[in-house]
């Protein structure tokens, strides 16, 4: 241990340890790029231009990072609380199946001003209640959040299967899906594409994460209760219904993909219409570093992987949408498990200059 | 008569084992793993990368033993990634689990598609490259089936009958004391780690060249959170993980059987359900609802060496 190493300043602990991080994610996706035989810097171009290249374009990334902001401050809003969400999968699922039920039921009663946020309150009331699962289990029952959260994705996707096969697909049809909603439940588009209103019921989330966190006492009790539980139960908060509340509103905001995707895009129930996004959000929660300005920047960076990388597929063949998992999986490693990677360097590096 | 009986038992009980097998050998890895203290949520991505290079190595070199070795090597690499996150570098096991879960998705697609051009398939293996039953045709005793029914034994001697184990044991409850007798944590737990990967490896590489004849993308679908079930439900003990996992398999062969068949009076049996319930019964158990289920004292606490 050499004694010349010191803490690092806060402004590399929180601006240029994870641009490093990001970048080395980076230079190992360029690397599997080159590996498989595609200039790097010509992907890059192509991904770039597919992502906003165009008013078209720009329209799909927003779209995309609507989805993104949405799980992204799912899985932070737990972290706070010191709870792994792993979850927002199966919560964005249920979500959908909340969502869908309310336009099943009422589409042909209610007024659109009344139907969509009925709809919007009914995907995150589910988003939570299967988040509250887990919850409960953990705060009365001992049973690790990890675990249940990813146990319980796995029974959201038999359940819906289930009932999308069974109970909720549309008479007469083969694939497993709902009929369509009544035109009053569709949300408005903007920039005539898929990109919808969700997008504004996404920041308005944002705000009232970073309100309720940073600017109310329930709020400042969440993130005791991550810093330091017994700090949290010496100030008199109830550890028990802390979890349920954080876990809770993670949920709910997972499940509010539904109302992107399904009141925005989809217009009914499908399969799997959630794939990958609440994963996704773990990556987008530690990119972001937990923060909602963070969150809204890291998922404008993957809602334009996933455009750029669609379009990218289209100009070269070698390369597949897949490109946008494995970086991903590569932004979890190096931003969240191997987070310290760098630091040693970077704290010889700085405390030669100063 | 009898012999119908007999014939669908023998093929209900060779179906179970089919299934149970990569779950057998993952849980078996991860046993390793979780003992010493680090968790492996990672299992299911080991499994992927695995079934992927075994399938691409078979097809590429005509050997399905050749599929075999890549596939443990591809196991082990991610093992070794997860071991340099977790062990040396203290990151969370779990975020680096789901991160290699992650990676090994997107991964295996994106190689196989620039390799094979099939949309991230292999292509089918012919019985040469593949592992084909021994002894019953009918019943797909493969090789691996074997090995997976011998490495419970293996695990239970080496964890509770050998000096190695008795470290493993007491690295993952209170590494401290084992840093105070002056054995390296970190390196009983990487050896850990990698026992898991070489298990893992080979759960893959039966899945995709003795189960199947080749790699489809996600070919796991959630085998390696099944073997971790189990493994919960076992509490952690060789054999008692062994047997969660032939329940398991019993479950996903009934759930196979019965696909589609009407049962008088209570009509189509819900094929999800029985897909379901090993999660939900690995959580009544971890709820403390059936017995309880307590993890190693050490399990997800990164070790940090005193001064």
């Amino acid at each position: 241990m050499s004694t010349t190493r010191r803490p690092l300043p806060v402004w590399a602990d929180i601006v240029l340890l994870p641009l490093i991080n990001i970048a080395l994610a980076f230079i190992v996706v360029g690397i599997i790029v080159a590996i498989i035989g595609v200039n790097p810097v010509e992907a890059l171009r192509l991904l770039v231009a597919g992502a906003v290249g165009s008013p078209d374009a720009i329209a799909y990334t927003l779209y995309y990072a609507t989805n993104f902001i949405f799980t992204g401050l799912a899985v932070s809003v737990a972290f706070h609380a010191g709870l792994f969400n792993i979850g927002g999968e199966g919560q964005a699922y249920i979500g959908g199946l909340g969502c869908g039920l309310a336009i099943l039921a009422f589409d042909r009663f209610l007024p659109a001003w009344l139907l969509i946020p009925v709809a919007i309150v009914a995907a995150a009331l589910f988003g939570a209640a299967w988040a509250a699962v887990p919850a409960w289990l953990q705060a009365w029952h001992g049973s690790h959040i990890v675990i249940t959260t990813i146990m319980f994705n796995f029974v959201a996707s038999a359940l819906m299967v289930y009932l999308l096969v069974n109970v909720l697909i549309a008479p007469g049809s083969m694939t497993p899906q709902s009929r369509p909603f009544a035109a009053s439940a569709a949300l408005p588009v903007l920039m005539g594409s898929t990109l919808n209103l969700s997008i504004a019921l996404a920041l308005a989330c944002c705000i009232g994460v970073w309100v309720f966190l940073w600017h109310t006492s329930w709020g400042y009790a969440l993130r005791t209760m991550g810093h330091s539980p017994s700090a949290a139960i010496y100030a008199g908060t109830n550890l028990k219904r802390m979890t349920m509340l954080a876990m809770c509103l993670s949920g709910a905001l997972a499940g509010l993909v539904a109302v992107n995707e399904l009141l925005g895009v989809q217009h009914r129930v499908l399969l799997d219409f959630q794939a990958g996004y609440g994963f996704a959000g773990i990556a987008v929660a530690l990119m972001g570093r937990n923060h909602p300005l963070g969150v809204v920047l890291a998922a404008l960076l993957f809602g334009a992987l996933q455009q750029g990388g669609a379009e990218l597929s289209f100009d070269l063949p070698g390369i597949n949408r897949e490109m946008v998992v494995v970086i991903q999986g590569l932004v979890i490693l190096f931003s969240g498990a191997l987070e310290h990677l760098p630091r040693p360097w970077l704290q010889t590096l700085l405390s030669r200059r100063a | 008569m009898m012999d119908e009986v007999l014939s669908i038992a023998f093929l209900m009980s060779a179906a179970t084992l089919r299934v149970a097998t990569p779950l057998i050998l993952c849980a078996m890895g991860g046993l390793f793993s979780e003992r010493s203290g680090i968790i492996d949520v990672g299992l299911e991505g080991k499994m992927l990368m695995a079934a992927f290079f075994a399938a691409a190595t078979a097809s590429a070199t005509g050997s399905a033993w050749a599929g075999v070795g890549a596939g443990v090597i591809a196991a082990e690499a991610l093992a070794l990634l997860h071991g340099f996150a977790c062990i040396t570098h203290r990151g969370n096991q779990v975020v680096s689990g789901v991160a290699l879960n992650i990676l090994a998705a997107g991964l295996t697609v994106v190689l196989g598609n620039a390799w094979f051009k099939q949309g991230g398939l292999t292509p089918p293996l012919t019985a040469n490259e593949r592992l084909m039953p021994l002894a019953f045709p009918n019943a797909g005793d493969s090789i691996l089936v074997y090995v997976a029914l011998l490495s419970v034994p293996f695990t239970w001697w080496l964890v509770g009958r050998t000096r190695f184990g008795l470290r493993l044991r007491a690295v993952g409850e209170l590494p401290l004391a084992v840093d105070a007798a002056g054995i390296s944590v970190a390196g009983l737990r990487y050896r850990a780690v990698l026992l898991c990967g070489l298990l893992a490896g080979l759960a893959g590489a039966y899945i995709a060249i003795a189960q199947n004849a080749g790699f489809t993308r996600d070919m796991t679908a959630g085998q390696g959170f099944i073997a971790l079930a189990a493994l919960i439900f076992g509490k952690w003990r060789p054999f008692s993980a062994f047997g969660a996992c032939l329940m398991f398999g019993l479950l996903d062969a009934i759930a196979i059987r019965l696909q589609g068949l009407k049962v008088p009076g209570i009509g189509e049996v819900p094929v999800q359900l029985f897909q379901a319930l090993p999660y939900l019964l690995t959580m009544f158990l971890l709820a403390g609802f059936i017995g309880r289920a307590v993890a190693p004292k050490a399990i997800g606490v990164p070790y940090t060496k005193e001064h």
